[in-house]
């Protein structure tokens, strides 16, 4: 037995159905490829299906008789600069969302933007991009985008709408802009601040209101209570030895989570030069966060308030109960060792505050962090990054009050779907009649641009000019990759019209303000450097020290000592979709949620013990009442929530959108007041009859419950430090293959892999992998090659998490090999595992036989070979695979083959970092490390010769290429509970 | 009990198995034979194009090295076809009025691209790269056979698979010279097999013949 066989003493499992081995889940796995007979409606006779099979065998070979049609060569009439046909270039520029950039590479294929990487030179990518920046290639691309301006609906030019617009403009000039409005979402654009700000001064009594569904007002309102003044705390994990994050999913989301994971993962090993760092999380409904968590309290959100304060209590050295209702016997032993922790680790330990926490947290956070002196080392201070920093709520309250009272005469919504997703008490979209003449700029003619006069076309930001801040307040240019695809306007361009600059582009505007901001002499290179890095050079916020203003006594003050009673209500934005805007993004649907593996849905997620209590299972839709609002929803029992309390996710329900948006999921905003825009109280959750078919990958592709994870803590881990790797077994009847070029490899650290489902949509970008819709994922069939799997370990109702990504893993005894009648799939010399689609005839034999489940099949045409926009998307390297053929992971080939000619034209040898296949280069905590195994100083030779180094199913002796390095905990000495993983028999 | 079959069932019988074996085999080398002909392959079929352009002319005739139009040849997968203002840097100076050329002169204008004809097409699942095969000292004629006597263009050989894996898998016969990737009118020497062999050696050439080599 292999030393991290005997380590094992977790149980993992996908579902409770698995846990429970239940009849249903028995059938699914049974009907793993349902025969095509299961799917044809009418039955066929067997002498009809003779018939039909000699007739189609008969026919098959006339398709070999055709002449390929004849195709032409347009050459360019002028050829630009350094386009090379066949040679992709790479453009710097800046995914913005919610305001906040994203440093981005775009792929240019002959002026075709293709595809998105991470800009290694920029703070908040550092190389990395999260699913939202990987799927925005295909948002631009979308056959639905709004493409025309819209009067009431209708049809009209963009001469027209300017002439409106520039009508009402002129009658808002006598009257100051009283009557003027303008709602953006959250800015940090330097330029088109400065924009609104001329506006504000040409119109004094105009008014800029600013709403983003997921707020940041509670983190601002936390600043200023702590220090009295605005401002932003930067986090450097990598300083810190221990992370208590207090509903902070600051791996998952967040302007600054590719970076803060980048960060966590550096100190994730449990054997490199730095202690490895240990993360407490408490919170409600599992977060990325918390299942990286070493220690994980739940507890409904409204609690963590008072574990906040017995946390800052305990870290000042007083003891005592807070409050009478009192924590349980394991959230206090959570409590004290994460307080003895942060007292051990004095500036080198982190409190993190979560957004959907009240600014009380917030500010005993920073009170926490100054007393242990973490302020300065693990958490920096510097001004705010937004434009303004004002509380979205109640700037969209004030504006709904002023179009209530009917003295709005001109609205100007500069992107974002109000009408959507405001919280429902404002009814901000009825209240848009009231508005004399209402605009709206959108990328989708959504439900605000229906309510609204005209709507105006938003390019998207691959075509269009702008800038934008990180999260660290460095200024990227976005500069657009390709002209725009339909008569849109950008937000800088409606400014310049308020501005009454009718002819001002985006580029002037952007280009004008930074000649501004720069000397003269030197403007024309920063220009030209920051157009080509992707960033203005030294525009970082500069840190600064902020005291305290309050105390922890101060605050305890106005948390309620006792606990509410009943159940809570909690929002969240969708993990895929995010407030709704991805609706209309099949890539992002299809992605299986991160925790939940739910796709193209939302649910009520309910703990396993309040679903008990109220009889409630999976797929049950349910009555949620607040208030005088109602929504159904179907039920989702999640291992890990908080007891007590609901889950929901923001984002679905459009009524109106784009045609893969409209009547999916139901609308949680509906439920979401001003008051209470993350957590709220008075729930009524009534069952109904009815059921509902959500549908979750978490079952698919089942290893059948085989030792798949590897899973120890620290100590285990020292404890059998120096001892051997388990060995593969390398007994076989046949001799051993030798490879004699390269041999390609790949290791996935389940330690650092957060789950996040990157890789999984870097790899549909790059490889065309076409998206299959719900019923389709319902019976197994969606095309992802690579998976990310995700596990609960232990106990039930408080499990461990942990997250398994799962491409092929080509093996040198590939079983899919020998059973394929045609020879589609065989070996190459690199002893990669090639997948030959022209060969392929489609029995599925080889999906039978591999043990990883990692084969995918096009049971229809899922490519859509048709809608014309989409043409543009594909990576022109990759094949666009038909019904019919098998496909699966194939190490991105096409990127190891450009870098093997480029290296053998140069004539040098291929270095460790040439080839990165897609996954890898997206990965935010570098989990996913290729290379060549045979040069011994290659990062992915070092690891394979890890000691957590393990292969799935080694026991096959199928002897893989991609193999997994052991998750290990870090475990606190002394803590009971916290983690499931304690508790289990 | 009188034979149910008549004696010549006994012939019928052979006949029908002979001929349905014949007629298999004889089917097969019809195809065979068929998939290979010019007709289908397209081999030295002449495709309609805007302009009659003559490599023969511009190679042999003006002199023009390859890459003067074909510029990417050696840095990228695809070769290049010259954009209308290559042409039109000769041809505002000379045969300004010529009206085969009109539609040059009308794609500049008009800023219109030419609308060339593909002459080597390869099916969409083969992913060939130029660069590479130049590196190693495969030359353009070894493909595309004499352009400097096409007057029009054709295809010279057929890029069937089976075509592209004989070179790939002897490289030795077709390899020469990287200082003579260009010349039209090289000819393999008589000991182009050892001559080949030692090449093969000093570029490093492998005998790559795996799918995802090509296919991907």
């Amino acid at each position: 037995m292999s030393p991290l066989e005997t380590s094992q003493s977790v149980r993992f499992w996908r579902s409770r159905d698995e846990l429970d081995a239940t009849e249903e889940f028995q059938q699914f796995l049974r009907a793993e490829f349902p025969a095509p007979a299961d799917v044809s409606i009418d039955r066929i006779s067997r002498r009809e299906m003779l018939r039909l099979m000699a007739a189609s065998i008969a026919f098959a070979g006339f398709t070999g008789c055709t002449r390929g049609p004849a195709e032409t060569i347009v050459p360019y009439v002028r050829a630009p600069e350094d386009f090379v046909p066949g040679r992709p270039l790479f453009f710097a520029t800046a995914m913005p969302l919610g305001g906040f950039s994203t440093g981005v590479l775009v792929e240019s294929h002959l002026g075709r933007p293709t595809k998105v990487e991470g800009n290694p030179d920029h703070p908040a990518s550092l190389g990395a991009t999260d699913v939202f920046a990987q799927a925005s290639i295909l948002t631009f691309y979308d056959p639905d985008r709004s493409s025309t301006v819209l009067h009431r609906g209708q049809i009209s030019s963009w001469g027209t709408a300017a002439q409106a617009l520039n009508d009402a403009v002129i009658a808002q000039r006598d009257q100051q802009g009283a009557g003027l409005r303008i709602l953006t979402g959250r800015i940090t654009s330097p330029t088109l601040a400065d924009q609104i700000r001329s506006v504000l001064t040409t119109f004094p009594r105009a008014r800029w209101h600013q709403y983003e569904a997921v707020t940041h007002a509670n983190l601002h309102a936390g600043m200023r209570l702590a220090f009295g003044a605005d401002g932003q705390a930067r986090h450097r994990v990598d300083r810190a030895d221990v992370i208590v994050s207090l509903e902070s999913d600051f791996l998952g989301t967040g302007p600054a989570h590719l970076s803060a994971t980048r960060q966590f993962a550096s100190r994730r090993a449990p054997d490199g030069d730095q202690a490895m760092n240990r993360l407490y999380v408490v919170e409600s409904t599992p977060s990325i966060t918390g299942s990286m968590a070493d220690h994980r309290l739940r507890l409904a959100s409204r609690d963590v308030a008072r574990t906040a304060l017995a946390l800052a209590r305990a870290v000042e050295g007083h003891s005592g109960e807070p409050g009478n209702g009192g924590p349980s016997s394991h959230e206090r032993a959570f409590i004290a060792a994460a307080a003895a922790d942060l007292r051990q680790h004095r500036g080198t330990g982190l409190v993190i505050a979560g957004e959907s926490q009240p600014p009380v947290v917030h500010a005993l956070a920073h009170v926490m962090n100054a007393s242990l002196d973490n302020a300065g080392s693990t958490v920096e201070y510097t001004g705010p990054v937004e434009a303004d920093p004002s509380d979205d709520m109640q700037s969209l309250r004030e504006l709904v009050a002023d179009m209530q009272r009917g003295s709005v005469q001109l609205l100007l919504i500069l992107g974002g779907n109000p009408a959507f997703d405001a919280p429902h008490d404002l009814r901000f979209g009825e209240q848009l009649s009231r508005v004399g003449l209402a605009v709206h700029q959108g990328l989708y003619a959504d439900e605000t641009a229906a309510a609204c006069e005209w709507h105006i076309p938003e390019p998207h930001y691959l075509e269009a000019w702008g800038d934008t801040r990180a999260f660290d307040g460095t200024v990227s240019i976005v500069q657009p990759l390709i002209a725009p695809l339909y008569d849109s306007r950008s937000a800088h361009e409606l400014l310049s019209i308020l501005n009454g600059d009718q002819q001002r582009t985006g580029y002037d505007a952007v280009r004008e303000y930074w000649s501004r901001q720069m000397a003269a002499d030197e403007f024309a290179d920063r220009w030209q450097r920051a157009l080509n890095t992707g960033l203005i050079s030294d525009t970082a916020l500069p840190a600064q020290s902020l005291s305290a203003i309050t105390s922890v006594d101060a605050l305890a003050a106005s948390i309620p000592a006792e606990p509410a009673n009943g159940l809570e209500l909690v929002f969240r934005p969708d993990p895929t979709i995010w407030d709704g805007r991805f609706a209309n993004n099949g890539w992002l649907q299809e992605l299986p949620k991160p925790l939940t593996k739910l796709t193209w849905d939302a649910a009520a997620l309910v703990s396993p013990a309040t679903a008990a209590r109220l009889g409630l299972s999976n797929n049950d839709v349910v009555e949620l009442t607040r208030a005088d609002a109602s929504v159904r929803a179907p039920v989702w029992v999640l291992p890990g929530q908080a007891d007590e309390s609901i889950a929901i996710t923001f984002g679905y329900g459009h009524s109106r959108g784009g045609r893969i948006a409209r009547n999916l999921g139901f609308n949680a905003y509906a439920l979401r007041t001003s008051d209470a825009p993350w957590v709220a109280d008075g729930l009524t959750v009534s069952k109904t009859s009815d059921h509902y078919q959500l549908v979750s990958t978490q079952h698919h592709f089942s290893m059948e419950g085989r030792d798949l994870i590897h899973f120890e803590t620290l100590e285990e881990f020292r404890r059998r430090a120096g001892r051997q790797p388990p060995t593969e077994d390398a007994q076989s009847l046949y001799p051993p293959v030798a490879f004699p070029g390269h041999l390609w490899g790949m290791t996935i650290d389940l330690n650092t892999c957060i789950g996040c489902g990157a890789c999984t949509v870097a790899c549909q970008a790059e490889n065309n992998i076409p998206v299959v819709g719900k019923e389709e994922v319902a019976r197994g069939r969606e095309m992802h090659w690579i998976r990310v799997d995700r596990y609960f370990g232990g106990d039930l109702n408080d499990p461990a998490f942990t997250h398994q990504p799962v491409p092929c893993m080509h093996c040198e005894n590939a079983p899919c090999e020998l059973v394929c009648p045609v020879g589609a799939t065989v070996h190459s010399d690199e002893g990669i595992n090639q997948m030959v689609y022209n060969r392929c005839v489609g029995t599925r034999y080889c999906s039978n036989n591999c043990p990883y489940k990692v084969r995918r099949f096009n049971f229809f045409q899922y490519a859509d070979w048709t809608t014309p926009s989409l043409k543009g998307l594909r990576n022109p390297d990759v094949t666009v695979r038909s019904r019919g053929v098998m496909e699966k992971c194939t190490y991105c080939i096409q990127r190891i083959n450009r870098a093997k000619i480029d290296a053998e034209v140069a004539e040098r040898p291929l270095r460790d970092g040439d080839v990165v296949t897609a996954c890898q280069a997206v990965c935010p905590s570098r989990a996913i490390v290729f290379g060549d195994l045979h040069d011994r100083d290659s990062r992915v030779a070092t690891l394979r010769s890890d000691t957590r180094n393990y292969a799935l199913l080694s026991e096959l002796n199928t002897r893989t290429r991609t193999t997994y390095l052991a998750r290990v905990r870090n475990a606190g000495a002394g803590v009971e509970g916290g983690n499931g993983v304690d508790r289990v028999s | 009990m009188p034979q149910i079959f008549h004696r010549s069932t006994n012939t019928i019988a052979r006949v029908t198995i002979l001929g349905a074996v014949g007629i298999v085999a004889v089917v097969s080398v019809l195809l065979a034979i068929v998939f290979r002909a010019d007709y289908m392959t397209d081999v030295r079929v002449i495709r309609e194009q805007p302009v009659p352009f003559s490599h023969k002319h511009h190679v042999s005739g003006v002199g023009i090295d390859c890459r003067y139009c074909h510029t990417s040849v050696e840095t990228s997968s695809f070769a290049g076809i010259p954009s209308t203002a290559t042409c039109m840097t000769c041809h505002s100076e000379i045969w300004t009025g010529s009206p085969m050329l009109e539609p040059v002169r009308a794609s500049l204008r008009t800023n219109e691209p030419l609308r060339w004809t593909r002459v080597h097409d390869l099916p969409d699942f083969v992913y060939f790269d130029h660069s590479i095969h130049l590196a190693k000292g495969i030359g353009c004629s070894t493909c595309h056979g004499r352009v400097d006597q096409m007057p029009i263009m054709w295809r010279e050989n057929s890029l069937l698979m089976e075509w592209c894996l004989n070179c790939h898998r002897q490289p030795e016969q077709y390899v020469r010279p990287r200082s003579a990737v260009f010349q039209m009118d090289w000819v393999a020497p008589p000991n182009q097999l050892e001559a080949g062999r030692e090449l093969v050696q000093t570029y490093h050439i492998r005998k790559l013949t795996d799918c995802y080599t090509c296919h991907r």
